[in-house]
């Protein structure tokens, strides 16, 4: 077990710039999600930490030890592929058994860490098969399985469910999070699914091109985005984000008056998630303009303008919009997140 | 499309099997009587002649040997060439262009090559004179120095056919995602042992085609011997041909042309059953 600190990471392939000084501090057995879009870099700084590309300068320490020059085998930790790497000719025993097998350990120790490992995944019935007989959510369990039998201090999962079809992919996710918390291992796990980041993590850090925009609990990262990108990129639908005029600090929402942060100028970028809004009567309310109404039956999804801008919001299913409306909204001044129209960063100071 | 008309694969097929079955099996067919038969009449007198020939067993031996020797050292060599070339980014293609070279040169060709560098008067005399190792021309080539030879040909041959060899690995190393051996350094194996352990069982059908090939291919090894020792080393082909051109001796020639073939189909019975690849096993 061990904390892991990423300082000043940065990795250039030629003229371009992959990771752009990467900082990230990781606690003794959290889990830590880097969630982006392809591109972002996350799966660029997986590899340097795994010691399977180099970084162009910066650190990573392991229980304050540098590991930045070691051989990925020296770092203590193991690995999940996006694409399994469940070698084929090997049963799936000795996959399991692969790394203890390369730390020369003996056959006692490596048949009940074998065990244990198969027993957490489920994956005992299948110790004598080759993997190729094996379904791709079996073939999955094996390599984390195979992660896990080394007893790994830090664990590093690339995209591990991305394989997987939808239905599987929600079974081992919620699988995952019972193994991992029992095995209670320093856990990396990168992903481009924000609902996969969202349900695992103890912290998400959201990544894009080749900076970390913000660290922080899914749910505050979800209700308090640092930048315009995060509110986009997590939360479906994503975060709307509606530019409106400032007059004498106050923002007009229909007839209510909300209080814009201290110093700033004619207009602010209003960040509003969907569902942080009820029905209310005009002129009350802010005005929607509906175009669609899409009813899901858990809830009512609504496409349309406020400003003449683009928003998506969700009401309770039992309301009854049509299509073509004309509707008044009210927000939950509470959930609002203000962002600067030039840097399309957050205020934080209006956050406390 | 085809399911209606369940002949058509058939139909097409057809002229290519009829091209071999023309053009193969029945000359086949005649060599094997030719070879057993003796006046019309099925005998073994052709055999016993060849069998009692005083160069029939050197050149069994000079084949066995030079492909024991060669086979290996071609795939050792291709497995270094295919490992050394993954690890290459930029100008993989022009090295694998620059090593193919030899694919196109015919093995007559290739013979004469090496034959104007061994010989009296060849390039490597020259170097060796020039360098101060020898005072006066060295014969390699001749029935006095026959480890010379032997050594000789060896060169030429695995020079000639190692592409080839190369050719088939590169493919099947290109087969294996690079996440194997990730996987496996990451879980502690080191250089050799991810060699040994994790690519070459995976590259096991890429391994065996080579080694069929390429092991049938140096049975039937003929032009570069003979370009470069003419009859002091005698092979079982250029047995064969001398018995066809020198003795109009047919019959003995056809023994020679069936022992090659059951000799090449044993290795390949042999390299199937030793290597075999099961499906299972794949990625």
């Amino acid at each position: 077990m061990a904390n892991i600190v990423i300082d000043r990471i940065r990795k250039s392939f030629g003229a371009f710039q992959a990771l752009k000084e990467v900082s990230l501090t990781i606690n003794d057995g959290e889990f830590v999600s880097l969630l982006g879009p392809s591109g972002c870099g996350k799966t660029t700084l997986l590899r340097i930490i795994a010691g399977l590309e180099t970084s162009t300068s910066g650190d990573v320490r392991i229980g304050d030890r540098s590991i930045i020059g070691l051989a990925p085998k020296d770092r203590g930790l193991a690995m999940v592929f996006q694409n399994y790497a469940v070698f084929p000719h090997m049963t799936v025993y000795e996959n399991v058994a692969f790394g203890l097998r390369m730390q020369k350990a003996d056959d006692t120790r490596v048949k009940a860490q074998v065990e244990k490992a198969a027993g957490l995944l489920h994956i005992e019935p299948y110790l004598d098969r080759y993997p190729n007989k094996l379904s791709g959510g079996q073939r999955q369990r094996v390599a984390v399985a195979r992660a896990l039998a080394v007893q790994p201090k830090v664990l590093l999962m690339d995209e591990p469910l991305s394989n997987l079809d939808a239905l599987l992919r929600l079974e081992m996710r919620t699988e995952l999070k019972t193994v991992l918390q029992s095995a209670g291992t320093t856990t990396i796990y990168v992903t481009h699914d924000q609902t996969e980041a969202m349900g695992l993590s103890d912290r998400i850090a959201v990544m894009h091109n080749g900076v970390v925009e913000q660290v922080g609990h899914p749910v505050e990262i979800y209700n308090h985005p640092a930048t315009r990108f995060v509110g986009g990129f997590i939360g479906n639908p994503p975060m709307n984000f509606i530019k409106v005029p400032v007059s004498n600090g106050q923002v007009a929402a229909g007839e209510e008056q909300l209080a814009a942060p201290k110093d700033v100028g004619n207009e602010i970028v209003l960040g509003l998630r969907g569902e942080a809004v009820e029905l209310a009567p005009l002129p009350q309310g802010l005005e929607m303009k509906v175009r669609v109404a899409e009813p899901m039956g858990s809830h009512l999804l609504l496409t349309g303008s406020i400003h003449d801008q683009p928003v998506r919001v969700i009401l309770p299913a039992s309301e009854t919009v049509k299509s073509g409306d004309t509707i008044g909204l009210k927000l939950d001044s509470k959930r609002i997140t203000w962002l600067s129209p030039e840097s399309g960063k957050s205020f934080p100071a209006l956050l406390a | 499309m085809t399911q209606n008309r369940p002949w058509i694969p058939y139909l097409l097929i057809l002229p290519s099997v009829a091209f071999l079955a023309l053009l193969f099996v029945v000359p086949l067919v005649q060599t094997i009587w030719l070879a057993l038969s003796d006046n019309g009449a099925p005998s073994l007198a052709n055999a016993e002649r060849m069998v009692t020939d005083i160069n029939f067993t050197r050149s069994v031996r000079n084949t066995f040997l030079l492909t024991i020797v060669v086979v290996p050292v071609q795939i050792a060599i291709a497995l270094a060439m295919g490992t050394m070339v993954s690890k290459v980014g930029r100008g993989r293609e022009t090295i694998l262009w620059i090593w193919t070279i030899p694919l196109g040169i015919s093995d007559l060709a290739a013979g004469l090559v090496w034959l104007s560098i061994l010989q009296n008067t060849g390039y490597f005399n020259s170097l060796l004179f020039s360098l101060g190792v020898i005072g006066r021309q060295a014969s390699w080539l001749s029935y006095q120095t026959p480890i010379a030879l032997f050594i000789a040909i060896a060169v030429a041959e695995i020079w000639r056919g190692t592409a080839i060899v190369m050719v088939i690995i590169v493919a099947g190393l290109n087969q294996v995602p690079k996440e194997f051996k990730e996987a496996a350094e990451i879980f502690g194996a080191g250089p050799w042992t991810r060699f040994w352990r994790i690519t070459l069982p995976l590259i096991r059908p890429a391994l065996q085609s080579a080694l069929i090939l390429r092991t049938v291919l140096a049975f039937e090894v003929f032009a570069v011997v003979y370009a470069l020792g003419g009859r002091n080393f005698p092979v079982l082909v250029g047995e064969a041909y001398n018995w066809q051109n020198q003795n109009q001796n047919y019959s003995v020639a056809a023994v020679y042309a069936v022992l090659i073939m059951i000799i090449s189909l044993a290795a390949t019975l042999i390299y199937l059953k030793a290597l075999k690849v099961d499906p299972e096993r794949l990625p």
